[in-house]
């Protein structure tokens, strides 16, 4: 180890000649730059998209092969059943909350802060990367199902408005994520929240029909955001005369579901970007 | 091992272009500044001004308000009162224009370990404004400033803790700050790298960036600080160079080794009238210690009386006392 130039001498004179930008980052720049890092990081850390992957697959694997059998969902295939509500719901099961926890952990947020950034912009950017990651886990879960039987009825509109109200689900839950991540502030303690959404996607439409549930729960399960988003995805993908089928129209499911993605996306996002900017 | 190198830069080297609000105010003036956490007054009033052009060193123990004042410049956190002015832009009024004057380097390395050194900078450097062609040639500046240049295309997950903390340093460079805050900067590094990451502190003081760093290290103090100031209980109690501090709090004190044991009363008789309070003898170590005022005068007197009465030394000096003793001093020493 040889030693260092400077240590007996005075210093050197910094070189360092950086004009400085003349204007502080537009919000688009802002976004995208975050967003970048954020899509860089998982895709450069495989474990994370594998663990993510893993997750959907169970879970897919363990409704379809152990429970499934026990429940029956009428004259619809529990594969059918089953599928759109997983592709509906990957949001809830996505790792952006660990993911904010740990910038705010790290003291990333800390710089984010200290920079003349748009604030807002920041979260935005966050959310986009996210919704990029819950889509990954949304297309593991429809890839595998194929393999499990998986077989949409609706047609290619169907199949298409689906996957753009997947999208749209995907976008409004990872300001969920995004807020429960700054909520918890350390990656261990977002972990243990991530659990928080069990309740609303057990006691929704997703595994089971409510109908078999007890009957002080079913309004809550028939009524709640999830139930709402996983009949609007669930009915296009089968098709048919859904009323019959689901209780409700396409269009009931399809309207209260983009209501509730909006609600979701305007409270999360105000609250998230509420708790990133206060000082 | 990387070698840590820099440039031997010329002093002609054309002064940077910085962004600059109002050059004749200090660059940071802080007029009673408070801020509470519910009972915890982390900010008790803080007055104090940091000059253009020199290290300001905030030192305290744990808990004192330094890091609190550090986020408060650095616009993460609004002072519940008081004025704090940075280059005289006020961070309540215009904290935007603020965040165009600072670089912040926190406790902890905040770097993306999945990245490469390169793409942290370009990262921050579009943070602060600069377009994708500046924030190249910004990041490889800053990477050749840091010493990171042939590491800069590797993934930080793969660097050492001193490189992290180099990267974080140069991270906070990238826009050129006018003022640089550096909290508790070498915390948890081994001594080499501490002097590593010292040297190019100096050297961006030298180029003419200001420096507010914070420490709970007296050695890093002295060693780097133009200007202390000492905070405790969320007030400064104490301010100026290490060596006004050091002769605030404390006397020099003559230090005589003797090589015969047999000659400690002797080498004692002759420093009792020298010292403001009687000599202090340890026979073990043969060595006699006394207070004075005047050190150096004091300490020519002796060394001719010694040679009078021809006393064989193994050591005689004078010293200041250390920073620890001025710190403990000020702050109520733990017993």
């Amino acid at each position: 180890m040889s030693p260092s130039p400077f240590l007996s001498s005075a210093p050197a004179a910094s070189t360092l000649s950086i004009s400085p930008p003349t204007n502080p980052p537009t919000a688009l720049a802002t976004a995208s730059t975050y967003a970048g890092r954020t899509i860089r990081q998982y895709i450069r850390t495989p474990q994370l998209l594998v663990v993510n992957a893993a997750t959907s697959i169970m879970f897919l694997l363990i409704f379809r092969y152990v429970f499934g059998g026990a429940i029956s969902t009428g004259s619809i295939p529990y594969a059918n059943f089953l599928i759109p509500a997983l592709a509906a719901t990957s949001g809830l099961f996505a790792s952006g909350i660990v993911g904010v926890a740990e910038d705010a952990e790290s003291g990333f947020f800390d710089r984010l802060r200290s920079l003349p950034v748009p604030r807002g912009a920041v979260m935005v950017g966050r959310s986009l990367a996210d919704t990029v990651v819950i889509l990954w886990g949304t297309f593991v879960t429809i890839a595998v199902g194929f393999a499990v039987g998986f077989r949409p009825e609706g047609g290619i509109a169907g199949s298409l408005g689906a996957l753009g109200l997947c999208i749209v689900y995907a976008f409004a839950l990872s300001w969920l994520q995004i807020f429960m991540g700054l909520v918890a502030g350390s990656a261990q303690a977002a972990q243990g929240l991530s659990f928080a959404v069990f309740p609303l996607i057990f006691v929704s439409s997703a595994y089971v029909p409510v109908e078999s549930m007890p009957g002080w729960m079913q309004p809550v399960a028939n009524n709640q955001p999830i139930t709402m988003m996983i009949g609007a995805v669930r009915s296009l993908v089968i098709g048919g005369d859904t009323t019959r089928l689901l209780g409700h129209s396409t269009t009931y499911f399809v309207v209260r579901a983009l209501i509730w993605s909006a609600v979701i996306a305007i409270v999360f996002g105000a609250l998230a970007t509420r708790r990133f900017t206060k000082q | 091992m990387t070698t840590f190198l820099w440039h031997h830069a010329s002093m002609h080297s054309p002064a940077t272009p910085r962004l600059d609000a109002d050059p004749d105010q200090p660059i940071i003036r802080a007029t009673g500044v408070t801020r509470s956490f519910g009972d915890v007054h982390a900010l008790a009033g803080i007055d104090l001004v940091a000059q253009r052009g020199q290290v300001t060193a905030l030192l305290g123990p744990n808990g004192a308000g330094k890091t609190t004042f550090v986020k408060a410049v650095a616009t993460l956190l609004v002072p519940d009162g008081g004025q704090l002015l940075v280059g005289g832009v006020d961070v309540c009024r215009d904290p935007q224009r603020v965040r165009r004057l600072i670089g912040l380097a926190g406790q902890s390395a905040a770097v993306e370990p999945a990245l490469t050194g390169r793409e942290n900078l370009v990262m921050v450097a579009r943070l602060f404004g600069h377009l994708p062609p500046a924030a190249r040639v910004a990041a490889d500046a800053v990477l050749d400033e840091v010493g990171l240049t042939d590491d800069g295309d590797r993934a930080v997950k793969d660097y050492s803790g001193g490189m992290r903390r180099r990267l974080d340093l140069g991270a906070s460079l990238v826009g050129s700050p006018r003022l640089l805050l550096l909290d508790e900067p070498t915390t948890g590094l081994d001594p080499r790298t501490r002097l590593e990451l010292w040297a190019s502190i100096r050297a961006l003081v030298q180029g003419g960036t200001d420096v507010v760093l914070t420490t709970q290290y007296l050695e890093e103090a002295d060693q780097l600080a133009d200007h202390v100031v000492i905070i405790d209980h969320g007030k400064v109690i104490a301010t100026g160079t290490p060596t006004e501090l050091k002769a605030q709090a404390g006397q020099d004190v003559i230090e005589v080794r003797v090589c015969d044991e047999g000659d400690l009363d002797a080498v004692g008789a002759l420093l009792a009238p020298l010292g403001t309070e009687p000599p202090r003898v340890d026979v073990p170590a043969r060595r006699a210690t006394v207070p004075v005022i005047n050190g150096t005068d004091r300490l020519s007197e002796l060394i001719r009386q010694v040679a009078d009465h021809d006393i064989a030394l193994d050591d005689i000096g004078v010293r200041r006392p250390t920073l620890d003793e001025v710190f403990l001093a000020l702050t109520g020493a733990p017993e």
